[in-house]
């Protein structure tokens, strides 16, 4: 599904992203986890298509197509999904009339109809449910005076909505409080199928009891310096970033 | 975003840019009294008026127009236009099939149905329309259900034959013509417009609306609207406009007066949308327009409402003058500037009576190498104890060659006051449109949806059909501002 072939990227004349590989597959998770500052949200960015940064090397494919050819939009109607990590708010636009279009400007793309509304309110109800989202939150300025954890709620809501292929969930786990963690997660276990993959950025093994990954990446210094299994995760919870650290030899 | 792609961008469509091909009486080109005794005659009009509009004429040439305003242009040429120019021919309209064909095609065209059975079928959007083409009021609908409500909807040059003691009694009333440079030339030189009594006690039960057009090249544009709600009534007033696109600059200089007795509440809304020049700035409409009502009596409310998207460059302040005890005066607006537009708009709150309120809330969204300035004054009298007022002016940035400006001025002359002024000034964010996009929103529809909802709380004020329009107006004011 999503192909990653050393890709380098820079801002404002910095090099953030050193060669990154990546292979992700349909019905995939993959986990990627590293120290602040490493890349990560560098890397969802780019894959989102922020204009910001410079890829000056490397090539991203997503579903056979080039997926750094495509503006960002047509990205999210090919069906990337990103889940920020600083979610923005959007003042006076209202978090239904927002998917609403959203939906019907990735449908438009597929070359459907725009959605009935009443098949709209379903699925909005029936999603809300999924990640327990706040009936008021759905009907408030997206994202406008919501709490860190409404914010990060408020994303894998939008992500149900979408029903993307591939979603990149930054640091979504982060802002949520232990009820909050467990519910975010099941309804992402629930959006998960065959047919998608996700990637969740992290820091916490935590969320990778809930949504368990199938490979775990650490990046470091821009790269992709470690992947191995679940237990990776644990063993970097344990010992921190000091053994990769030293097994890079930085 | 690279400035190079916002140049390449910037190209805003206008699409009421058409001209219709209709044969016009226009008088000659030029002004002095024999032109305004031309236009008199035309219209038919009893001495008194003839008398009012002399008597302006010749105020009018004393004074120099006004260079206050932040905005700069060429000055009209005043010998150059055409003061008077009507549809022909021009003949009591009794029914639809009298209009003239290329005229129903004009105002389909500008998707405005004037088919009264149409409307009468859909109960709840009713509105009665009034349409002013150049010089002249081409036809007003649904005028005998309204009269059965004791309800005056009528242009103003027919309320100067019929009702000419309510027009004695109020012109000029709250925008005497030695107002200002413009108010005293429209004083003398006004040829249409639209004329609204609200009888006591009545709520109107429709939106009354006038669709302003200015069709014939050369000419000038100079109406006036006189609105009167007495004691307890309400009304809804909706006004629009649009011009063609054309090289020259055309005068729009148009006077508004409201007049609310006791009780009483108007509301006026205006959606603007005058040909605002192509985007190097060339043609387009000067509008310079004189706008305020009087809250004559204790209780009353006057609500004005803009949207101002067109014009090459517009002067204008709607403001009210609160005389009565406990009155209520509000101004809501969204001002869009874009490619080379100028706009030096607000609002006057002058507050006499005791306990009253106003609320400003003015939104500029400036653009390409446009100009928006908030011009706003709120003064509180000696004696108008515990007057309120609470003033929030925002304005958004679209690039780094455009200009947002706020010039609030506040005088206070009651120790009771309590006055409010909040202001912001943001550029529209990166982060924001980047997030619409990675949801599958493109870049025009992205600044919509954020101009929108940056504009909601005066977006919320409008009439709903006039509240939808003017979405749509706001997304293709603003087509290809930020790349
Ligand atoms: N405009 C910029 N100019 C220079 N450096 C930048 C710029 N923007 C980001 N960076 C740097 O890029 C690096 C990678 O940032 P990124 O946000 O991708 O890290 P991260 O791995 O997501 O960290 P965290 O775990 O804290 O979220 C950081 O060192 C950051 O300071
Ligand atoms: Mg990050």
């Amino acid at each position: 599904m999503l192909s990653i072939k050393n890709l380098h990227a820079s801002i404002d004349g910095k090099e953030i992203l050193k060669g990154v590989n990546l292979e992700v597959k349909a019905g995939e998770i993959h986990a990627i986890m590293g120290p602040n500052g490493s890349g990560k949200s560098t890397l969802s960015a780019v894959l989102a298509g922020r204009e910001d940064y410079e890829v000056t090397e490397g090539s991203v494919t997503f579903n056979e197509k080039d997926l750094l050819e495509l503006l960002p939009e047509d990205r999210a109607r090919e069906g990337v999904f990103l889940a920020f990590q600083y979610p923005v708010e959007i003042p006076g636009v209202s978090n239904v009339n927002f998917l609403k279009i959203a939906l019907n400007e990735i449908r438009a793309y597929k070359g459907l109809e725009p959605m009935e509304a009443k098949d709209f309110l379903v699925r909005l109800k029936e999603k809300q449910k999924l990640v327990e989202l706040d009936g008021k939150l759905a009907s408030r300025s997206v994202n406008e005076g919501f709490s860190g954890g409404e914010k990060k709620r408020n994303e894998i809501f939008q992500m149900a909505m979408l029903e993307p292929k591939l979603s990149i969930l930054d640091e979504t786990d982060s802002g949520l409080d232990i009820d909050a963690l467990r519910i975010v997660a099941g309804g992402v276990n629930k959006l998960k199928s065959k047919d998608n993959a996700i990637i969740v950025i992290t820091h916490y093994q935590r969320l990778l009891d809930y949504i368990v990954p199938d490979v775990v990446h650490i990046l470091y210094n821009g790269k992709i310096v470690k992947s191995g299994p679940k237990e990776l995760a644990l063993e970097l919870e344990e010992k921190g970033y000091d053994f990769i650290k030293e097994q890079v030899g930085a | 975003m690279s400035n190079e792609v916002l140049e390449e961008q910037i190209n805003s469509d206008y699409k009421y840019g058409f001209v219709t091909d209709i044969e016009a009486d226009n008088a000659p080109k030029g002004l002095n009294e024999d032109i305004i005794r031309f236009i008199s005659k035309k219209k038919n009009e009893p001495n008194w008026m003839l008398e009012y509009r002399l008597k302006a004429f010749r105020y009018w040439l004393t004074l120099d127009e006004p260079h206050w305003a932040h905005v700069s242009y060429p000055q009209p040429n005043f010998q150059d236009i055409i003061y008077y120019s009507a549809p022909k021919p021009k003949v009591q309209l009794n029914s639809l099939d009298e209009v003239d064909p290329e005229l129903l095609k004009t105002f389909e065209k500008l998707g405005i149905s004037i088919e009264e059975q149409k409307r009468l079928s859909g109960v709840e959007s009713r509105i009665a329309v009034d349409i002013v083409m150049d010089s002249i009021s081409v036809k007003t609908t649904f005028k005998e259900t309204l009269l059965e409500k004791g309800i005056i909807f009528c242009s103003f040059g027919e309320a100067v034959q019929e009702h000419p003691e309510l027009i004695k009694k109020y012109m000029s009333s709250v925008v005497p013509y030695t107002d200002n440079f413009y108010a005293a030339l429209n004083s003398a030189v006004f040829t249409d417009g639209s004329f609204c009594y609200i009888p006591k006690g009545v709520r109107c039960p429709m939106e009354l609306s006038t669709y302003f057009r200015i069709n014939s090249s050369g000419t000038g544009q100079f109406e006036r609207t006189l609105i009167i709600a007495d004691e307890g009534s309400y009304v809804s007033y909706l006004e629009g406009c649009t011009a063609p696109m054309r090289d020259e600059n055309q005068l729009h200089a148009a006077v508004v007066e409201i007049v609310t007795h006791k009780n009483a509440e108007v509301k006026y809304s205006t959606v603007q949308n005058w040909y605002p020049g192509d985007k190097n700035g060339k043609g387009g409409i000067f509008n310079f327009v004189t706008k305020r009502g009087i809250c004559l009596e204790d209780n009353s409310k006057i609500s004005w409402t803009q949207v101002e998207t067109g014009s090459a460059v517009t002067w204008k302040y709607p403001s009210v003058i609160l005389k009565g005890d406990n009155s209520v005066g509000e101004f809501y607006s969204v001002a869009v500037t874009n490619n080379y537009q100028q706009a030096d708009t607000g609002t006057k709150m002058m507050h006499l009576g005791k306990n009253t309120r106003s609320t400003i809330i003015s939104k500029g969204i400036s653009a390409g190498f446009s100009n928006n300035s908030y011009r706003g004054l709120v003064r509180i009298s000696k004696g108008a104890t515990n007057a309120r007022n609470f003033s929030q002016c925002d304005s958004l940035l679209m690039g780094d060659k455009c200009g947002a400006h706020t010039f609030p001025y506040i005088e206070i002359k009651d120790k009771t006051a309590v006055v409010e002024h909040e202001a912001t000034t943001s550029k529209i964010g990166e982060d924001q449109l980047f997030y619409c996009k990675s949801r599958g929103i493109d870049n025009e529809k992205a600044i919509g949806l954020i101009v929108n909802g940056y504009c909601k709380e005066v977006l919320n004020k409008l009439p709903m059909e006039f509240a939808v329009e003017a979405q749509k107006l706001l997304a293709v004011s603003l087509e290809g501002s930020v790349g």
